[in-house]
């Protein structure tokens, strides 16, 4: 028998391309750096993370942790980084409640909505988002009247310098509300609980939606007049240039959120659509036989069976929002990528270090997101026996 | 035989001599052309027109320096740069020199690696509101939006101003200087900051210039000059003295239509700028008429200043500050000898 | 037996309620009372969009003029008038005026050359899409850079507008196509190093935001290179959208691969073919007949992401419709809305037709396998 050559073993030669690979890459890496390292040198530039303890000096416009000029680089970091969560936040609620009503829409039964269902995500989701971006931040919401002439619905204030609402200033006393609220909550699991034990004891569950409603308002609604109504409401008022007082979101921040949640709320009209229709009739027509109720159908069959194709790539769409967020870049709404990716950066000419921690911000974010889901995924996964 | 050889050995040593050396003034003589980092768009500064050509003071100096090396102010070439990227433009080399309204401060001078080559344009920071605001001094600012460039020593500016006189502001920053004149007309500031040229040159783009005045208060030293990199002192003193050429040319009378008369002059002054007497050139590695071809090329200081921002211009700037020493200004530059 | 009937009744016609446009509109419209609620609601929402969305557009749009005096009348719609004045600098940005003939012969060699490939029956299709990726690149490069052939040089910092959306998303695609799939086989192998490296890569681009990429790409890169080596901002902004589209486009790729059944690679290795030959001459055909949705799907994406390129200075489409609202001659309240009302129609006719032809494709594919 002959015996073969040892280049043809294949776990040597296995061995030898993946050895061969990390020299390539750890080579390629190690030019990058030394070339790195070399330019900086000759140009004298500093460098290091000492930076970030250094006093900033800029202001920043919204601000949502204790922020001043003499704050230090690390400081506003932080800033921009709550900065990006808040808006991201946002559009993540806003995207889903869209999405989710446009989704079900593109499935109903009535032609018009159907079909408008449709025109609305065939048209936001093949525009491009920057574009839209600018669109409501240049041409809609910078048309708004200066502050004098503000819009004024109801305690609701629109100008061109934002969105101005009555901010909840709470007296001492106003824990117990906050209390009781959380209470009601817990009140309201122990009341499922108890349900679904008896129901799987007796198989009668006691009614749930009336009284976790009433629970979840009443309680607290009581406790506030008990308290003595221990709460006001900080009316914003237009001082000098501006209106001060108030709960306030800059035009960066509202253009920013409509675009984004709008743009996304497209794609995941489209990711919902898909999963309902992924539910197989005869789910609908077993759960029919077995005599529930349309409302019940949704919520006990088709949707708890939806949410499992619709989850992978929802979160994938929550991933894209946030990371979407950046785009902010192009406003001058405050975040990782325009405060600090930007400002800091050209402030301390150390491109190396600030775009390092911006990048593995989100890489983050990415990272733990996906981390949660697929813990999610497998929890939600289907059991099959 | 031997002019072979001669040639064979000449280009040899050339090409030793770029291979060891490589300054910036060998790299720029081997690519033919002075890359040059300008701004995006600031009249009077620089700024492009519709068909890709340059104009402003930053770009005229830029135009100087090509004149001194190649004699030809031509060969140069323009990258538009935003506040941004300008420094990191500079630093990994893809521009020679940087000419874009950029303010001499010790941190750039030192942290960034940067050398300043002298001032072409002395200015202070100042506020446009518009007049229905009723604002007369920036002090009625307490609580007001202001546009401001990122990344620009304004912004910081702006902070220390604020701070020190106990007033509140929101700043709204953004990265190009059109995007801020946008968000000041569209209403989104009360106030706009920024060099007090770069305002009156702005307030020239806005649809209604005469609604918007410029507040009495400077409040800082803007010092703007060209920026090189650190280390290659040669090429910072073509940069330097191209100006200084500019400058003394305007001194001694000296300007681009009768320069070419000039030369035979008595004057041993001007004797020594033209390069009819003595050899300043060799010092940088340029030739001897390279100040010749400045003026004449280009012109001297007061043609720059007055065809760009000055009184032939749209933004009709006065001289102030920038005016010779002679004439009560402090534009004021070593002798050439 | 009489009765029996022996006749059929005469068919009656369905009542009127259910039959053409009435039946049609109480099936589908008003079946029952919510229904005619989300109706009602339905109809109001068109009422608020379309009558003024077509009175600003189209009746009371200005359409011609040679400043902002023309749009600057009362009540005065969409100033397409802008539009008409600076079409030539959103189409070539600032391209040498002379010169633009070279951008209007390689879009039409382009447009050409995929049109073509388009057509299911084309003869020689193979032939025409090695010209498309191999050949057409470099005519286009030279027709577009210049400086040969008796050329004169335009340099890249005169580009602009629709062609720099245009190069950078193809550059950008077809750059990424190899490096995807290296990374997608890569990503599948049996070895643990290669298939970790892929991870990598592929997982470190797809969690970051491109416009970090771009910041890397025009101020880091520079950095990473030996001193004085320099190429300009266009090129470095292309090296950043090819290098974070092929973490996307191994992802298409890994898709399609994952869909050939083991079968084919037990089949091919039986035959005594190695990695290279069974992955080029059996998987990969394939596969990447069963991709071309998704990099349809990919381009699309990048197309609409080229935007971001105007946040790092280049002048794309947008950028150069951007730019232009800063043009005191043009100055109207219409102006910005107007520019951005043209910019996207025209990227949401060339992003709905390709998402269309994907489609399309999609369902080609699927005819072949669906199986009764």
């Amino acid at each position: 028998m002959r015996t073969q050559a040892f280049w043809n073993d294949p776990r040597i030669r296995a061995w030898f391309f993946q050895i061969l690979a990390v020299l390539v890459v750890g080579g390629f890496i190690a030019i990058i750096v030394t070339n790195t390292v070399d330019n900086l040198n000759a140009l004298n530039v500093a460098s290091g993370f000492g930076f970030l303890q250094h006093t900033a000096g800029f202001g920043i416009s919204q601000t949502l942790i204790e922020y001043s000029e003499s704050s230090s680089y690390g400081r506003a970091f932080l800033v921009a980084l709550l900065n990006t969560l808040l808006v991201a936040g946002i559009g993540i609620f806003f995207a889903t409640v869209v999405g989710f009503l446009v989704g079900i829409a593109r499935l109903s039964p009535n032609w018009l909505v159907a079909r408008l269902a449709t025109v609305y995500i065939e048209t936001f989701r093949n525009i491009p988002l920057l574009l839209q971006i600018l669109f409501w931040y240049t041409a809609v919401l910078s048309n708004l009247p200066a502050p004098r002439n503000s819009l004024e619905i109801g305690s609701l204030l629109m100008n061109n310098r934002g969105l101005y609402l009555p901010a909840p200033v709470g007296e001492p006393g106003f824990g117990f509300v906050v209390a009781a609220f959380f209470i009601a909550l817990l009140g309201i699991v122990f009341l499922r609980h108890w349900s679904q034990r008896r129901r799987i004891a007796t198989g009668r569950g006691l009614p749930i939606m009336w009284p976790s409603l009433g629970l979840l308002f009443g309680l607290p609604l009581i406790t506030f007049w008990l308290a003595g109504a221990p709460l006001h409401f900080e009316v914003p008022e237009l001082r000098g240039f501006n209106f001060v007082g108030g709960l306030r979101a800059i035009p960066e921040l509202l253009a920013l959120v409509l675009a984004l949640s709008i743009y996304t709320a497209a794609f995941i009209a489209e990711i919902v659509r898909s999963g309902i229709q992924a539910v197989s009739w005869g789910q609908s027509e077993a759960a029919q036989a077995l005599g529930l109720r349309r409302t019940q159908i949704l919520r006990l069959v088709v949707i708890p069976q939806a949410l499992r194709v619709i989850i992978p790539p929802l979160t994938s769409q929550y991933l894209n929002l946030t990371k979407n967020s950046s785009l902010a870049a192009a406003l001058a709404y405050p975040e990782l990528a325009s405060v600090f990716a930007g400002t800091v950066l050209n402030q301390t000419g150390q491109a190396i270090e600030v775009l390092t921690i911006t990048m593995a911000v989100y890489l983050g974010l990415s990272l733990l997101t996906s981390a949660a889901m697929n813990f999610y995924n497998s929890r939600i996964a289907l059991v099959e026996r | 035989m031997r002019r072979y050889l001669l040639l064979a050995s000449t280009a040899a040593l050339i090409a030793f001599a770029s291979a060891a050396s490589a300054t910036t003034l060998d790299d720029v003589k081997k690519k033919g052309f002075v890359q040059c980092g300008v701004s995006q768009g600031l009249k009077g500064f620089s700024s492009p027109d519709d068909k890709g050509g340059w104009t402003g003071i930053d770009v005229d100096l830029c135009r100087a320096i090509a004149a001194a090396i190649f004699g030809d102010p031509e060969k140069v070439k323009f990258t538009p740069l935003s506040a941004k990227e300008r420094f990191t433009a500079l630093q990994s080399g893809e521009i020679d020199v940087l000419s874009r309204n950029t303010t001499w401060a010790l941190s750039r001078d030192t942290a960034l690696g940067f050398d300043f080559r002298g001032v072409i344009y002395y200015d202070g920071q100042g506020f446009m509101v518009r007049k229905s605001s009723g604002v007369k001094s920036a002090k009625d600012l307490d609580g007001a939006s202001v546009c401001v460039l990122m990344g620009t020593s304004t912004s910081l500016t702006l902070a220390d101003y604020f701070r020190s006189n106990n007033m509140k502001y929101e700043p709204i920053t953004f990265e190009k200087d059109d995007e801020v004149v946008a968000a000041y007309e569209s209403g989104r500031c009360d106030t706009y900051t920024t060099d007090r040229s770069g305002l009156y040159a702005n307030r020239l783009t806005l649809k209604d210039p005469q609604e918007n005045i410029v507040l009495p208060e400077i409040i800082s030293k803007e010092p703007l000059g060209p920026v090189v990199r650190h280390g290659d002192n040669q090429w910072g003193d073509i940069v330097s003295w191209t100006l200084y050429t500019m400058l003394n040319a305007e001194e001694l009378g000296l300007n681009s239509g009768n320069v070419a008369g000039m030369r035979e002059s008595d004057n041993p002054e001007i004797r020594r700028v033209l390069g009819t007497e003595g050899k300043f050139g060799e010092g940088m590695g340029l030739s001897d008429d390279w100040a010749y071809n400045i003026i004449a090329k280009v012109g001297n200081y007061a043609e720059m200043f007055d065809r760009n921002v000055g009184k032939d211009s749209p933004l009709g700037i006065p001289r102030g500050l920038n005016a010779l020493y002679t004439q009560g200004g402090i534009q004021y530059a070593p002798p050439i000898r | 037996m009489s009765f029996v009937r022996d006749t059929y009744l005469v068919e009656t016609p369905p009542p009127g309620m259910n039959v053409g446009v009435l039946g049609w509109l109480r099936g589908n419209l008003f079946s029952s009372a919510s229904n005619t609620l989300l109706t009602l609601f339905g109809m109001y929402v068109l009422w608020t969009v379309v009558p003024p969305l077509i009175e600003w557009a189209l009746l009371d749009a200005v359409w011609q003029g040679s400043g902002r005096e023309a749009c600057l009348v009362e009540g005065a719609g969409a100033c397409w008038a802008f539009v008409a004045a600076k079409f030539g600098q959103f189409i070539y940005g600032t391209y040498t005026f002379e010169e633009r003939w070279r951008v209007d012969l390689a879009f039409l060699a382009g447009a050409l050359t995929v049109g073509l490939l388009m057509i299911e029956r084309m003869p020689g299709r193979r032939y025409i899409a090695v010209f498309g990726l191999l050949i057409y690149p470099v005519i286009a490069y030279i027709l577009l850079t210049g400086g040969r052939f008796g050329l004169p040089e335009v340099e890249t910092t005169l580009w602009g507008g629709l062609l720099l959306t245009f190069v950078v998303a193809s550059v950008g695609i077809v750059v990424s196509f190899p490096l995807g799939i290296v990374l997608a086989l890569g990503r599948r192998s049996q070895m643990p190093v290669m298939r970790v490296l892929s991870v990598i890569y592929i997982e470190a681009w797809r969690g970051v935001p491109l416009i970090t990429v771009l910041f890397m790409a025009s101020v880091m890169l520079p950095l990473f290179l030996p001193a004085g080596t320099n190429f300009d901002k266009l090129l470095r902004v292309l090296i950043g959208v090819a290098l974070f589209s092929s973490a996307y486009m191994a992802e298409v790729v890994r898709g399609g691969l994952q869909a050939i059944p083991r079968g084919q690679y037990e089949a091919a290795s039986a035959l005594g073919l190695g990695f290279w030959q069974a992955n080029l001459l059996i998987i990969m055909p394939q596969a990447l007949r069963l991709v071309i949705p998704g990099i349809v799907n990919t381009f699309i994406g990048l197309f609409k992401d080229t935007t971001l390129v105007m946040i790092v200075g280049l002048f794309d489409f947008l950028g150069s419709i951007q730019v232009n609202f800063s043009d005191a001659n043009w100055a109207t309240p219409q102006t910005a809305a107007t520019g951005y009302a043209f910019a996207a129609l025209v990227y949401w006719i060339i992003c709905y037709s390709m998402s269309r032809y994907s489609m399309r494709l999609e369902a080609r594919l699927n005819e072949g396998t669906r199986r009764a």
